[in-house]
């Protein structure tokens, strides 16, 4: 039906939509957007799985991450290398887990990636603090930002070591109302 | 022993008993994408142990899911899963292999859910973009956040409520009577001691009318407007009766006006239940609040630069408020006793007050209703004419826009925390809102029943010869001039408003400041056109369809008046708690609607001149009526479905269901806090032990000395004691633990 395309095989539009939120149509688009992002780099034709990945520097110029405080973070959390470097499998992924319809547990798992700064698998106080910084820009004053920090660990920390496990965190999340509708990115 | 104290502190132990919780298999799903930790917080790390590490894990995640009950892992779909698209893939192959191996039914029943599957979301990807409106609340979102884009979502629902409403109406009441080319329905006679009762003088204009009589007309709902569809009156029909059956149309006026207030009822509130689940059976909402700032604050759908700074500003007040609110907090519970008493009289004293003013509001609402009621009988200029029949809504309007300034005034005064007075606030001006109507239709209710007996109608006549229609003129005209104020204040004030801030330089222009785009009085606003709209749709059929007008207008001028005119406010809206706050203010305005309605069905006398139920002494009437036609034992059913002793057997089962609930969520909430206690003390054990296990190790360590060629991988080098803990047992055997 429709119009034949050639970028991807039937078969890995059917995989696509199977392991994503998204539809042939929005893959499609998706691959748009990751091609423009540069042009020279991403071929068009991807029925062969070309491995080619974009650099940390042009993802987070992208409009939807531009002005997202946690972009470079979101990046690295879905890169396989760490580095931020996106192949278009994890471009998809990215986006699909921030998409609309993912669902709150999926979504609490990357989360916690994004806010865990020093990857240590917990969000500690200094995690807290740059999360925080990052948010405004640095203008609460230091005692502030500690005492902030500090009623939050009060506020979700289960077990008493006073930095957030993924537990901990996945429980705050889920008693976290507009965790649903804020952590999401509209492509 | 100071070796078990020891356990307790976090010390140099730390990053090494990281490492061990690495290996431990609630970890495992974190650690893909993720260099596993070592001591030291820097991110480049040697290839091998990377390799190692992230095979490794890799190699547990495979080996986890299958050692589990098929069960859970292959029943849970591939894109639900945080891992990577090869992963997925794979589990998805795994998953149809798995699927291969059925017997042949279940194979092709698979295949049909798969497809049906696959057909919903397709199906739902379809009705999501016939949604109407759905790129402009996109921009919304996209430049002013998730607050306001609620409010657009909360306008495009009451557009569809409204149309909906008006669909019923016109299809089981004005439908019968348009497609019949005459009125074939027999207009029931009166009994001839009522012929006085059944006098209806047209309102027509007679002989040569002037022009502006017309636009007074258009404008007031008498006139040439008084008879058509647009009002009760025009209805006068009994039965229509088609060739093969005969329609009963008071019936059907009656039950349509039910079921719209029933429909909107259960709309409503299914809408609401999620959000009304997390703010009242959540009673720790405040709990989480920073929490909530910090994970959960930041909106990632805001792409404009501009709207960033703002939502940055606006985490930052919100922050700041919540700190302001714990200082509060504090200094309330450290309040002596002499100081409380001071506070409670002042409030007394100022809720005295509030209650003063809206009590001269609403007898001025109530004067400024007779005074119009009776000036219609005579005949006036044209402006004095109108200016007359507006009174009603002029003062309505003028109440309230009065009185929200004075509540936000005095509220400061009654030194309540910040969050409850922005809420009190609020409360008093719906009510002020809402009773407003109330008032104008007690007073109209004054004039058209008779306080003494020597009504023969049953209603005032005289005054009144079809009190219906004027009922449903009131509506109209308040909401044409709701509608025509919402224009008025956007063009007259803040498109000025906006002119003046950019381009004059005097001080007081630059303080006065653009326009915020108030939440909450915009959604009042809505919600006091929506309940009028409910009450005057009983009166007043077509009002539903001028609703829909409105409404798909106004979301053009507040987007219009936004995008233009408006910065986001400063003090933002929270998305969840606020659709809540729409829907139960919704709420409110639709008890508020049920009470006139059945006033007017059960208690005042339907006219006998005008509309569908004349012959009936109410307009509830028809329906037992229509019921002792039906056959015998339906008859039987439903008198005794609306007989006083089921009443009392619903209410009793309601009461034990609702009982049932409550000890079952009391219960739950027991369950809940015993379980986070338990969940506490186990990540408590969990730390003892892998102390215990690290000091065991070390005590080994350091009793079989250095010597690294008799280690088999148990233990490193013993160069420093957290290299030498790096690499304990391999992966696959700490499942065994």
């Amino acid at each position: 039906m429709g119009n034949k395309q050639t970028i991807f095989t039937d078969e890995q539009l059917d995989a696509y939509q199977d392991c994503t939120f998204f539809t042939r149509k929005e893959i499609l688009r998706l691959h748009g957007r990751y091609h423009e992002l540069a042009p020279h780099l991403v071929p068009m034709d991807y029925t062969n799985d070309p491995d080619v990945k974009v650099p940390l520097a042009l993802i987070v110029n992208m409009p939807e991450l531009k002005e997202n405080p946690f972009r470079n973070r979101i990046v690295e959390s879905f890169s396989e290398d760490g580095e931020g470097n996106l192949s278009f499998n994890e471009f998809v992924d990215m986006f699909s887990v921030l998409s609309e319809t993912a669902p709150r547990e999926l979504k609490a798992i990357y989360a916690f990636k994004i806010y865990d700064f020093n990857t240590d698998n917990f969000i500690c106080m200094e995690d807290l603090e740059k999360t925080l910084n990052r948010l405004t820009k640095e203008e609460l004053t230091p005692e502030e930002v500690k005492l902030v920090c500090e009623k939050s660990i009060e506020e979700a920390d289960l077990d008493g070591d006073s930095k957030l496990s993924f537990a901990d965190f996945e429980n705050m999340i889920s008693r976290a109302p507009d965790f649903l509708s804020t952590f999401h990115i509209r492509i | 022993m100071d070796h078990n104290d020891s356990v307790f502190f976090m010390g140099p132990s730390g990053p090494s008993s990281n490492l061990l919780l690495d290996q431990l298999p609630s970890y495992q799903s974190l650690l893909y994408r993720r260099k596993p930790s070592v001591a030291g917080s820097s991110r480049r790390r040697s290839g091998q142990r990377t390799r190692l590490g992230s095979s490794s894990s890799w190699k547990l995640k495979g080996e986890r899911l299958e050692e589990r009950p098929k069960v859970a892992p292959l029943q849970r779909h591939a894109r639900e899963l945080p891992l990577s698209m090869v992963e997925k893939r794979r589990h998805k192959e795994r998953h149809m292999e798995t699927e291969k191996e059925l017997v042949g039914w279940e194979q092709w029943w698979q295949g049909t859910r798969h497809s049906l599957k696959r057909l919903r979301e397709e199906g739902g990807h379809l009705l999501m973009a016939l949604q109407l409106w759905r790129t402009d609340i996109h921009v919304i979102e996209g430049m002013f956040g998730t607050g306001i884009r609620s409010y657009f979502s909360f306008l495009r629902f009451l557009v569809l409520l409204n149309f909906v409403i008006f669909l019923l109406m016109f299809g089981f009441v004005m439908l019968p009577i348009i497609a019949v080319p005459h009125a074939s329905g027999n207009i029931t006679s009166n009994l001839d001691n009522e012929k006085t009762c059944s006098d209806y003088p047209s309102t027509s204009r007679q002989g040569l009318v002037v022009f502006h009589q017309y636009i007074s007309d258009l404008l007031s709902g008498t006139g040439f407007l008084e008879e058509t569809y647009l009002f009760y009156g025009y209805y006068k029909v009994d039965s229509i009766n088609f060739p093969k059956f005969s329609y009963n149309l008071p019936l059907a006026y009656i039950l349509i006006t039910v079921a719209y207030l029933f429909l909107s009822l259960i709309w409503i509130v299914k809408r609401s239940a999620a959000g009304f689940k997390q703010n009242l059976i959540q009673d720790e909402e405040l709990f989480q609040s920073f929490c909530n700032k910090i994970f959960a604050g930041w909106d990632f759908c805001i792409t404009n630069a501009n709207a960033a700074r703002l939502k940055r500003s606006s985490l930052l007040y919100e922050l700041k408020t919540d700190l302001e609110e714990e200082r509060i907090k504090q200094k309330i519970a450290g309040r002596t006793r002499k100081e409380k008493c001071r506070i409670y009289t002042i409030r007394l004293a100022l809720n005295i007050f509030v209650v003063s003013v809206l009590a001269a509001c609403f007898y001025c609402i109530y004067r400024a209703t007779i005074y119009s009621q009776e000036s219609q009988l005579k005949h006036q200029i044209f402006i004095l004419e109108l200016l007359s029949e507006y009174l009603p809504s002029i003062v309505i309007t003028l109440g309230n826009f009065i009185t929200p300034l004075i509540f936000s005034l005095i509220i400061q005064y009654e030194d309540y925390s910040p969050a409850f007075e922005i809420r009190f606030t609020l409360m008093r001006c719906v009510f002020m809102r809402l009773a407003s109507i109330g008032v104008l239709l007690f007073s109209l209710w004054s004039q058209i029943t008779c306080r003494d007996a020597s009504c023969p109608c049953g209603y005032n006549h005289e005054l009144y010869p079809c009190w219906e229609s004027r009922v449903g003129q009131e509506m109209y005209k308040l909401m044409i001039f709701d509608f025509l104020i919402i224009g008025a204040t956007t063009l007259f004030v803040e498109f000025p408003r906006k002119l003046l801030v950019t381009h004059c330089e005097h001080g007081l222009a630059k303080w006065w400041g653009q326009q915020e785009f108030a939440i909450p009085n915009n959604v009042l606003e809505i919600v006091y056109g929506q309940t009028i709209c409910w009450i005057g749709t009983f009166y007043c059929p077509l009002l539903p369809a001028i609703s829909t007008i409105k409404y798909f207008i106004i979301f053009y001028i507040k987007k219009l008046t936004l995008i233009h005119n408006c910065r986001p406010a400063t003090r933002p809206f929270r998305a969840s708690s606020s659709n809540f706050f729409f829907l139960g203010v919704l709420l409110i305005g639709l008890t508020m609607a049920y009470i006139p309605i059945i006033a007017s069905f059960a208690q005042i006398s339907c006219s006998q001149a005008c509309g569908p139920f004349v012959g009936f002494k109410t307009s509830w009437e028809v329906v037992p009526r229509s019921v002792d036609q039906l056959p015998y034992g339906i008859t039987i059913f439903l008198k005794g479905l609306a007989s006083e002793a089921s009443a009392v057997c619903f209410f009793v089962i309601t009461c034990l269901a609702m009982f049932y609930v409550i000890a079952l969520a009391r219960a739950h909430k027991c369950v809940i806090h015993q379980l986070r206690e338990q969940l506490a003390m186990e990540a408590r054990d969990k730390r003892f032990l892998i102390e215990k296990l690290l000091q065991a190790q070390r005590s080994a360590a350091r009793f079989r000395g250095g010597t690294s060629s008799s280690s088999s991988g148990l233990y490193g080098p013993r160069s420093s004691t957290s290299q030498g803990l790096c690499l304990l047992e391999p992966p696959v055997s700490t499942t065994n633990v």
